[in-house]
């Protein structure tokens, strides 16, 4: 308390130069929710400490799990982290909201944090909407900009509106678009540790296993280049096409719903409003139609390709370069011309 | 046999998902003059539903909707695919209702029933404010599990398990009733409503309630300063052949 007080004067008496970059920053203390899997920060909680250091004011990072000192580790010498909370506990292994959702409220109660902050991933929106509920405020999902620190502008329907929203609430609960913020990088000087704890666990549900789907490839969801089939593929094994043309520029593969639907792929490809949102250099859509729900997930691309034989495919009207053709014959003849 | 399940089935009327929407005049939501339905996910949370009442038919499956008076239609569309009741939670026409709103109504709505749910299903998000929120508030606010984005239900007798969509690939968790379910996309396969059906949801019960009633404040907590259309892309060029399309893509967009 005395503490924040203290920051704000301090602040104040800075010169007005100053005071201009911080404009946001007075009384702002933040909380990044850290997703960690098998010993790795998640790729959104870098891109969600980028939006919590817009904010101004601190960051202290919160890292929870069965054995969460490696990534504590890890977290500590990130840039902009000025504190980690670490709260290690069998409960905490799987991320199982029904016990981090109470961690995360007591631990706000406890330091009256002013905004909690994580990336808008499966993880991020299963736990934060619960927390938010717990400290009854409203949760912000998905903020693709900050314009000061209660308001944010986020996406609505599948990204065809934009909408700037202005919260009344004392603690701001928010998801972060990963792909709207770069990833915050590695400091030298290692931030305190501190170890918490909360008194709630609920113990409600178990975690029997996961089926996670390994690839060589980048990460759909940073990939710099991503390619992604559609109905026009026909089947799983005509993927392959893509898999070449993917491995020999370093990219990704992404699905739009009706190939992940008919079991071309696996549904943690799918690009859009409900899977994947992306945003790489280079987008390439094979024998995809360009559904508004799927464009709600690859609009934000830099460059967008569309190979299509339907030259009336919505696609093609956000595609930077279209080529109406047949994909079995186009797709092998770009992968080997690309390889020359 | 143990007691019948008793399941609700939040579901919200939006802007039908083929409409494109156009941002209004003044900018401060979108042109609602357009076709509505039932939210897709809600669709196949209500398929869920049923699916569960016709393995053990003493199943009660009650369609809940918050919001004005037209959400009335989207109560009856679940009536005609198999619920068996339905509670409408009105508000006036301008009201804005926020997910920890509708979270604490239907909490409410649960509080108040003589004979309590078993199970919550909910959509996992609505595809008009894409929130993705108000299942994990309601299992929040009740204390109960929650299994977000589900592919695959089982129920035995009270216990639960759970097959989840994340990213990377499924996750499988287990838990016991009372608990909330949101759906993903690939859950199940919603029916359509035949003609008898949505003749005879015309005389299933429907029973009113306002925010009032069930002792809810539903005041915003979010104000929307504006609504914008998103930036426009400038694409729509055709290139002629593989080789052309190489050419731009290394010597103009510089991408490979």
């Amino acid at each position: 308390m005395f503490a924040s007080v203290t920051s704000r004067i301090a602040l104040q008496t800075r010169s007005t130069l100053v005071q201009r970059f911080y404009t946001t920053g007075a009384g702002v203390n933040t909380l990044l929710y850290v997703e960690h899997k098998d010993g790795a920060i998640s790729g959104a909680t870098l891109n969600a400490l980028t939006a919590a250091k817009k904010l101004g004011g601190s960051v202290t990072a919160l890292v929870a799990g069965e054995a969460p000192e490696g990534v504590a580790k890890e977290v500590a010498k990130l840039e902009g982290v000025s504190k980690v909370l670490t709260a290690k506990d069998a409960a905490y292994a799987h991320a199982l909201p029904e016990d981090i959702a109470p961690l995360l409220a007591e631990v706000q109660a406890k330091n009256g944090f002013t905004h909690l902050i994580t990336g808008h991933t499966a993880g991020g929106k299963n736990v934060f909407p619960r927390a938010a509920a717990l400290l009854d405020v409203a949760a912000i999902s998905d903020i693709t900009a900050i314009e000061s620190e209660d308001t944010f502008v986020r996406p609505i329907y599948a990204g065809n509106a934009i909408a700037t929203v202005k919260t009344n609430d004392k603690v701001k609960v928010i998801t972060v678009r990963g792909t709207a913020f770069e990833a915050a990088s590695a400091t030298q000087d290692a931030a305190p540790e501190e170890v918490v704890s909360s008194s709630e666990k609920l113990g409600l549900t178990q975690w029997e296993g996961e089926e996670i789907q390994k690839s060589d490839r980048p990460d759909l969801g940073s990939a710099k280049r991503v390619i992604s089939g559609g109905r026009g593929m026909k089947n799983g094994e005509n993927f392959k096409l893509l898999y070449d043309l993917a491995d020999k520029i370093g990219a990704a593969v992404g699905a739009s719903r009706a190939a992940v639907d008919a079991g071309f792929v696996d549904n943690s490809l799918q690009v859009g409003q409900t899977g994947k949102i992306v945003a790489p250099e280079l987008y390439i859509a094979v024998g995809i139609s360009g559904a508004i729900q799927h464009l709600a997930g690859m609009k934000d691309s830099k460059t967008i390709v569309a190979i299509n034989k339907d030259a009336d495919a919505p696609i093609f009207q956000v595609a930077d370069y279209g080529l109406v053709d047949d994909l079995f014959k186009a797709v092998p003849e770009l992968t080997e011309k690309i390889s020359k | 046999m143990s007691n019948p399940l008793r399941i609700f089935v939040p579901v919200k009327r939006v802007v039908d998902y083929a409409v494109k929407v156009r941002v209004n005049a003044t900018k401060t939501d979108v042109d609602r003059n357009v076709k509505h339905s039932m939210n897709p996910f809600d669709e196949i949370a209500v398929e869920e539903a049923v699916r569960i009442k016709e393995k053990s038919p003493k199943t009660e499956v009650v369609a809940i909707s918050c919001g004005t008076t037209k959400s009335q239609e989207t109560l009856r569309t679940a009536l005609a695919m198999g619920a068996d009741r339905a509670v409408h939670i009105e508000v006036k026409d301008d009201s804005t209702l926020e997910p920890l709103a509708v979270a604490k109504l239907l909490k409410a709505l649960a509080d108040k029933e003589a004979n309590k749910p078993d199970l919550f299903i909910l959509g996992k998000q609505a595809i008009d404010d894409d929130a993705s929120q108000t299942g994990q508030m309601l299992a929040g606010l009740l204390k109960w599990p929650q299994t977000t984005f589900a592919s695959k239900v089982d129920i035995n007798d009270k216990s639960l398990k759970v097959v989840r969509e994340i990213d990377g690939g499924l996750e499988t968790v287990s838990t016991k009733l009372p608990a909330v379910i949101t759906t993903d996309l690939r859950l199940n396969e919603p029916r359509y409503a035949s003609l008898p059906n949505i003749m005879k949801a015309k005389k299933k019960p429907l029973v009113k309630f306002t925010p009032e009633d069930l002792g809810v404040d539903i005041s915003p907590r979010l104000q929307t300063l504006k609504v914008e259309e998103p930036p426009k892309r400038a694409g729509g060029r055709k290139v002629e052949s593989v080789d052309e399309l190489v050419d731009k893509l290394r010597n103009e967009a510089k991408v490979l």
